[in-house]
This record gives C-alpha cells, sequence and structure tokens, in this order.
C-alpha cells in the first residue's frame, strides 16, 4: 500500500509547531461546540503570536480558542459573534486588536468560496445596512446583492468525530458547523478526532469531509471540554 | 401611566402571543431571551419545526441527561427531534438565507415605522456582533420581533428610524411588546391589538414611531390565559 495516503497521526503540540508567528488560523466550532480543544489549548502552550484568527466566534474568555486572545495571541479576529468573549471586546475597544464582524451565514459562504476555487459570492444579507459599506454592490434581476470576497488561511484547526488512515472523517452532533467548510479553505489542514480507525471501517457513503483534504491527524485530549464533546 | 408589569409576566406574555402566528408545518428559528420562550407556547393542534443556526433542523427539549454534543445557538443542550436533521453552517444558512424558514423571532435594541430592525450594536460600548442576525432577517419569511416596549431605562424602542446600526432594512413582520401587537402592512405599521388596561393616549408617550390604529383593534390575544 503506497504510504503517502497515510495521514501522520501526531501529538498537537507537535502539530502545532506547524504554525508560525503571523499565520492566518481558521478555528471550527460554534459557542463551545466543534472546537478542536486540544489542538488549541497547544496553540496556547507554544505561544505563537500575531495570529489572524477566522472563526465565528471567540468562544468564552477560558474556553477554547477565546483562550488566545486573552493571551495576546491575537492581532486580527474575523468572526461574526464575540458577544460571549470578553477580552474580545475589551482589545477592541482599546484599540489593541483589529476585527472584522461578518454576518454568519456570509462567513461561511466566503470561507466555501475559498476552499471551492470561486471569485466570491454574491448574497443579499447586509443590504442596507453599515455592511454594505465599502463593498460591490451587483444588481441581478432587479435585486441588490453584495459581493463577498472568499478567505482562506494558512492553517485550519478542524474538529471531527472519527477519522479514518486516509484521514477522511465523519461529524457528529452539532460539532460539525463550520469544519467541514473549513477543511476545504486552508494550505494545512489539521483535525482533531475521537478516534482513528483502519481503511475500510468508514463506509464511504458516510464521509463528508475526503481525506484528501486533510493533512495531519490528532486524537483529542481529556480537558474538560475535549472529553465532553 | 402603563400598567406596570413583573418583567417574567411580560416576557411570557410576548412569547404566548408570538406562538399564536405559526401555521402548522412551519419551520421557525427562535433568538436569545425572550425568542427562546417561544418554543413553551405552541398550540397543542400544531406541529412547528425548530431550526438553530448551529446546525440543527428539529430541534427538541432539554434532554434529562446532558449531552454537549448537541447544542443549540444559545449554548444550551437539546436533543435534536425523531425525524430531525443535523448540518453544517453552510447547510444551516442555505436554508436560512434561501427562504427556507417561515419565522424568526428576534429580539431588539431599537425597531422602527418603516420596519427596520437594529439589534446588533451598540457603538462605542457593546460590540457583540450580528452572528446570524442579519441572514435570518434577510431569509426568513416572516421575521418577528419579540421585545419589551422600552429599554430598563425606560426609553422607547418603537422609534420613527433607529439610530443604531441596522440589522435589516425594512424585513420587520411584526412586533409584539407586552402592551402591543404591531404588524406591517403595505410599508405601514398598524396597531391590531393593545393589551389590557393600557390606554391609548398613554402608550402613544411611549410609542415615537408613526402608527396607524386598526379598525378591528382588539385586546392583545393571550392575555385572557395569565
Amino acid at each position: 500500500m503506497p504510504t503517502s495516503v497515510i495521514k501522520p497521526v501526531m501529538s498537537a503540540e507537535e502539530a502545532v509547531k506547524r504554525i508560525t508567528d503571523g499565520s492566518s488560523v481558521m478555528i471550527g466550532g460554534f459557542n463551545y461546540g466543534g472546537i478542536p480543544y486540544t489542538l488549541v489549548d497547544a496553540l496556547v502552550d507554544a505561544g505563537t503570536k500575531d495570529l489572524w484568527l477566522i472563526s465565528n466566534d471567540t468562544a468564552y474568555d477560558d474556553v477554547g480558542h477565546g483562550r488566545l486572545v486573552v493571551n495576546g495571541q491575537i492581532k486580527k479576529v474575523t468572526a461574526s459573534h464575540v458577544g460571549l468573549n470578553k477580552s474580545t471586546q475589551r482589545l477592541f475597544n482599546e484599540k489593541k486588536l483589529e476585527l472584522e464582524l461578518v454576518p454568519q451565514g456570509t462567513f461561511v459562504e466566503r470561507i466555501r468560496a475559498g476552499g471551492f476555487g470561486l471569485g466570491g459570492v454574491l448574497t443579499p444579507t447586509g443590504v442596507g445596512t453599515v455592511h454594505e459599506e465599502g463593498k460591490q454592490v451587483i444588481e441581478v434581476e432587479g435585486k441588490r446583492y453584495i459581493l463577498e470576497l472568499p478567505l482562506r488561511a494558512d492553517v485550519a484547526l478542524i474538529r471531527a468525530y472519527r477519522a479514518d488512515r486516509y484521514g477522511n472523517l465523519v461529524y457528529f452532533g452539532t460539532n460539525r458547523n463550520f469544519n467541514p467548510a473549513m477543511a476545504t479553505a486552508a494550505d494545512l489542514v489539521i483535525a482533531e478526532v475521537d478516534a482513528i480507525l483502519e481503511i475500510g471501517q468508514i463506509d464511504p457513503n458516510d464521509v463528508v469531509t475526503p481525506g484528501i483534504l486533510v493533512d495531519i491527524l490528532v486524537l483529542k485530549g481529556d480537558s474538560y471540554y475535549a472529553s465532553r464533546t | 401611566m402603563l400598567p406596570v408589569l413583573d418583567e417574567e409576566i411580560a416576557r411570557h406574555r410576548i412569547a404566548r402571543r408570538v406562538a399564536m402566528e405559526f401555521q402548522d408545518g412551519d419551520v421557525v428559528n427562535l433568538g436569545i431571551g425572550i425568542p427562546t420562550l417561544v418554543s413553551d407556547y405552541i398550540p397543542e393542534n400544531i406541529r412547528v419545526i425548530f431550526q438553530t443556526e448551529n446546525g440543527v433542523v428539529g430541534a427538541g427539549p432539554k434532554p434529562e441527561k446532558e449531552d454537549l454534543r448537541f447544542i443549540g445557538a444559545g449554548g444550551r443542550c437539546l436533543k435534536p427531534i425523531l425525524g430531525g436533521a443535523l448540518v453544517a453552517s453552510d447547510m444551516s444558512f442555505g436554508l436560512i438565507r434561501g427562504g427556507h424558514l417561515d419565522a424568526t423571532v428576534l429580539g431588539a435594541l431599537e425597531v422602527d415605522q418603516e420596519g427596520n430592525l437594529a439589534n446588533w450594536w451598540i457603538p462605542g460600548k457593546m460590540v457583540p456582533g450580528m452572528g446570524g442576525a442579519m441572514d435570518l432577517v434577510t431569509g426568513a419569511k416572516h421575521v418577528i420581533v419579540a421585545t419589551t416596549h422600552c429599554t430598563k431605562k425606560g426609553d422607547p424602542k418603537i422609534l420613527p428610524k433607529c439610530t443604531l446600526p441596522l440589522t435589516g432594512a425594512k424585513v420587520v413582520s411584526l412586533v409584539v411588546t407586552e402592551y402591543c401587537v404591531l404588524r406591517m402592512v403595505s410599508g405601514e405599521m398598524v396597531l391590531e391589538e393593545i393589551a389590557p388596561g393600557v390606554d391609548l393616549g398613554e402608550f402613544k408617550k411611549v410609542t415615537p414611531a408613526n402608527y396607524k390604529v386598526s379598525d378591528d383593534l382588539c385586546q392583545m390575544k393571550g392575555c385572557e390565559l395569565e
């Protein structure tokens, strides 16, 4: 069997060494669901700086990637909602953090555009609001749409339920959220999973993220949320 | 003076009235706060499918045993109903933006007589972000605003024109507060129902928006059940 299609399994500590200062990093999750906690905690420990965080929200001050914000590792956040993390709001108000807020449906479509080779998407969301300012508005069949540009990252840290050795992924519950989209839109994709199975143990019919998109597999750890989500 | 209501009574009055708007088979997204209470008041003779923007179609009640792998948008555990579906965010917002939702119920910082809604940002103070709200008000067939009539400080929320950044322009279908039901009809705000004990003159003082009083103005439905 060719070994190139077998995905390397690493510790979280080893995997996050691939992330360098100044990188753009997508992190999956919505609220506390579907966050790759073990990878995020390792990134906090690594202290990698000046990161551009692309995630739906910034979790909580002491939970998940919220910790990266508190730890001063983030220079810019692109998200749809940061209301649960007081530090994100405080640092933004103190002008210590750049914040780009994007409607959630637009956020995922921009990532999809980045991963699927599209030059952007046209969405009616935000027309007639401040979100429209500075963006190109295009009229199609009498209706106005905002042109939203693709979003990609150097690295995506995603969370799935199970992988096989090829990196094929299946998801569980509401942990799926942004993870499958992010798996398409980064140069390096690191997936944290509950279990790594042998080839054939995941039915091809059930695969959501094909393994060709995944570069590194990491088993989840036993922290409070990693073990419960 | 308008009747002073206990906050809990006000919140539940609003939720009960909103729940009367749905039809059998409707797909509905409920926001955080008062909108969350709406699911407790769905009439027994209809079935409503609740959608949560983090990826549940057919969200059920809080389970006896918590499983953090199934949560709603507000982070509370839930159990998908039998026959429900779990989807990724692109599908979830495809459903929302694509017109597959019959209604969305949201709170408001401000709403105005043109049907504009502001509920995501107070410049210089609070910057929580719009989350899914801008997509929801753009895509859902009916946008129902469920809010207390005034802010905690007593300032009116139903205005001639929103002063805060908008979530959506001309998107609101219905406004339900503890004192009234206001419906947008052909671009005009119409007072259709008023709560018991509310004097229309006093009501006007806390409702600066221009609204028309319906010829069929009646008592706010559901108040008789309190």
